[in-house]
């Protein structure tokens, strides 16, 4: 099972971020969990400078784009 | 290049970068035939080439192509240039400078570095708590959304590369002293509170582009988000600069926009901040206006003010930065932008 969690303050990128990984997820059949965090300061928390960004298990692995749909299978493999 | 060096990337960097010649090329063909096609597609219509709507249906369907075209090739060298940079690089290249030549350098780091006003606060607090002065990051978000591509690029289009390197050089002049003279005020004492306690870590973010295929991808994707996201904004301003270029008289703008009516600078700068989304469908409205007498100081401090003093960004920045602190920071860019205003007005009259 692996956490996935969107970082961004509800931007339309962000949206879309979010429905690459869960159309991927569904595709794929991985487990997925997949969360927003939207509060600015759990955000910068992560150390992250552009959003949107994505988290893998507690770890940053994008940021400041959408993701290709060839890099979110990467991740959920 | 080392394509030869690098064995196994060379076959497939190859068809990218013949391809981006291809389409070089096309564009160039493109672009040499915008004058016939414009006549020919007038000289279609039933109207008197010569009359009002005659007149601005030949500009609307020779602009709309043409800055279409030039825009779509600034936006594809901009993502280029681009993916040579990153924020994370940036503030690691600013962090611990000192101001004078710091402002300098973030403020050139601004045109170059990606960053969209929906991260301003994230990359505030980054720049700010990996120790780059108040100052220099100010001179960073002030030049970022401000010498940005679409502007130099439709400014290009429409005015000449004079007019486009200009607004650079003044563009980048606003954004270096004014986070100077925000950083000798030492406001860091107006942040909120929050802001300070935060100990930001700094995020290992793998590389996405390293090679020249993912560059030049970069570069189209660009073209696709940047250029999907404004092309029916510059398609109404230029059928709104048509209507103008066609039919507004050119006495009455001389008179209120032209370089005799001092008042007209600083009220370009007060009506441009509510405006903000629409800043790609003003330049075309820009150009019809200096054509029929507006002085260019004033359209370009209209310009200026329209996207550098956004109301959206400041209600976004106000989550990390008192009332008082934006309150200076409008001042000082308000201050640099009216100073551009009236110096142009003064040496182009």
């Amino acid at each position: 099972m692996k956490d996935v969690k969107v970082l961004g303050p509800g931007c339309a990128k962000c949206k879309a971020t979010a429905e690459v990984i869960a159309a991927v997820a569904k595709e794929s059949g991985a487990a997925v969990t997949l969360s927003k965090v939207e509060d600015m300061r759990e955000i910068v928390g992560y150390g992250v400078m552009s959003t949107p960004a994505v988290v893998v298990d507690g770890k940053v692995v994008h940021a400041g784009s959408v993701p290709a749909r060839a890099q979110v299978q990467g991740w959920l493999a | 290049m080392s394509a030869s060096a690098d064995a196994p990337r060379a076959p497939s960097t190859l068809p990218w970068l013949g391809g981006t010649a291809a389409g070089l090329a096309l564009w160039a063909l493109l672009y040499s035939q915008l004058v016939p096609f414009s006549e020919w597609a007038v000289s279609l219509l039933p109207v008197e080439r010569q009359s009002h709507l005659g007149e601005a249906i030949a500009f609307f369907l020779y602009d709309v192509p043409k800055v279409l075209l030039l825009l779509t090739v600034v936006v594809f060298a901009m993502g280029v240039v681009r993916s040579f940079f990153s924020p994370e690089r940036t503030r690691a290249l600013l962090a611990g400078k000192r101001e004078g030549v710091g402002n300098a350098m973030a403020a050139s780091l601004g045109i170059v570095t990606p960053f969209c006003s929906c991260s301003a606060v994230p990359l505030f607090i980054g720049f700010v708590s990996a120790g780059v002065p108040l100052g220099v990051t100010f001179s960073f978000l002030i030049a970022a959304p401000m010498v940005n591509e679409v502007a130099l690029g439709l400014l290009f289009a429409l005015l000449g590369w004079q007019v486009a390197l200009t607004y650079l050089a003044f563009g980048l002049g606003i954004a270096i002293v004014a986070g100077w003279v925000i950083g000798r005020l030492k406001l860091e004492g107006w942040l909120e509170p929050w802001v300070l306690q935060i100990h930001a870590g700094t995020a290992e973010i793998p590389e996405d582009a390293s090679t020249w295929p993912d560059r030049i991808r970069a570069g189209l994707s660009a073209i696709r988000e940047i250029v999907g996201r404004v092309w029916h904004w510059i398609i109404a301003g230029i059928a709104m600069g048509a209507l103008i270029h066609g039919y507004a008289p050119e006495e009455l703008l001389a008179s209120v926009m032209g370089k005799d009516a001092w008042w007209s600078v600083p009220a370009a700068v007060v009506i441009g901040i509510p405006m903000y989304s629409n800043a790609a469908g003003i330049i075309p409205v820009v150009e019809a206006l200096l054509g029929k007498g507006a002085a260019l100081g004033t359209v370009l401090a209209f310009m200026m003010s329209v996207i550098a003093l956004s109301l959206p960004e400041m209600i976004i920045l106000r989550k990390v930065l008192s009332v008082k602190l934006i309150a200076v920071f409008v001042a000082v860019v308000g201050s640099g932008i009216l100073a551009v205003g009236f110096l142009f007005n003064l040496l182009f009259a």
